[in-house]
């Protein structure tokens, strides 16, 4: 699992590259909230395209980002065009609630 | 008839997550499967070894047994463990519930497991463990006649 975690402005952007499983989410969590928390950033950009692999535990990862940013009264994207990582994002329900964009400019636009 | 079998016992450490849906994906691969079934398969098994890593044992070491079995073009897998149980096996199987909200589980395991895989049994004593069995039917031998 290669995680990248860069402020741009108000933004994280968080880029996830491998499996995402729960071995790894613990770990990523941790990475992303010291980040999100320590620099008082208000909005989250979730970059998916580098995934090879998630399961539910990808999941409960950006439930968990997406309820502590809406505390902060922030924004949360996602960037994906895997259509595995979509599968199970759909099937979550998070579709709904979180909106997904190609590009990550598309996404900076759109926050 | 066309008939396969393998078995695999691991250490329920989360490391064994990927070795164990590898080790199935690797398996069903004679079946000359899709990408996308291949994919399935290996998010369902991540999903059920997950669940005894977490749920079964509550990161206790244990015995995770996952067994696979081939007829024809349909793959079953089953994933067992010797943990706990689970108290209540039809509100486990409800979308998201989930019994370690403090641990930012989804509760969708069962769900995505019933979704990407074509039937899921689920047998539960408690104290005595779970096991899970899951099947799928593959097409893509069919499409190739």
């Amino acid at each position: 699992m290669y995680l990248s975690v860069e402020k741009h402005k108000n933004n994280l952007l968080v880029q996830l590259k491998g499996e995402l499983d729960h071995h790894n989410t613990e770990m990523v969590r941790q990475k992303i909230d010291k980040q999100y928390f320590e620099h008082r950033i208000k909005n989250i950009i979730l970059d998916l395209r580098g995934l090879t692999f998630m399961d539910s535990s990808g999941i409960g990862l950006v439930m968990g980002r997406y309820k502590n940013i809406l505390e902060n009264g922030g924004k949360i994207v996602m960037v994906n065009d895997n259509e595995y990582v979509e599968k199970i994002l759909k099937v979550s329900g998070l579709l709904k609630i979180i909106n997904v964009y190609p590009t990550i400019e598309k996404a900076m636009e759109n926050i | 008839m066309e008939k396969n079998y393998m078995k695999l016992e691991f250490l329920s450490k989360s490391s064994n997550e990927s070795f164990a849906r590898v080790v199935v994906a690797a398996f069903a691969s004679q079946l000359d499967p899709t990408l996308e079934e291949l994919s399935d398969i290996k998010t369902a098994v991540s999903e059920a070894v997950t669940n005894a890593i977490i749920h079964g044992y509550e990161y206790r070491e244990g015995i995770v047994i996952v067994e696979s079995r081939i007829i024809d073009d349909e793959i079953i897998v089953i994933v067992e463990d010797m943990g706990m149980g689970i108290a209540d096996v039809e509100k486990a199987r409800e979308p998201f519930y989930t019994s370690k909200p403090d641990l930012e589980r989804s509760g969708m395991g069962f769900t995505v497991m019933e979704t990407f895989m074509d039937g899921l049994e689920i047998e539960s004593i408690r104290g005595q463990g779970t096991k899970v069995k899951m099947k799928k039917k593959f097409n893509s031998l069919k499409d190739k006649e």
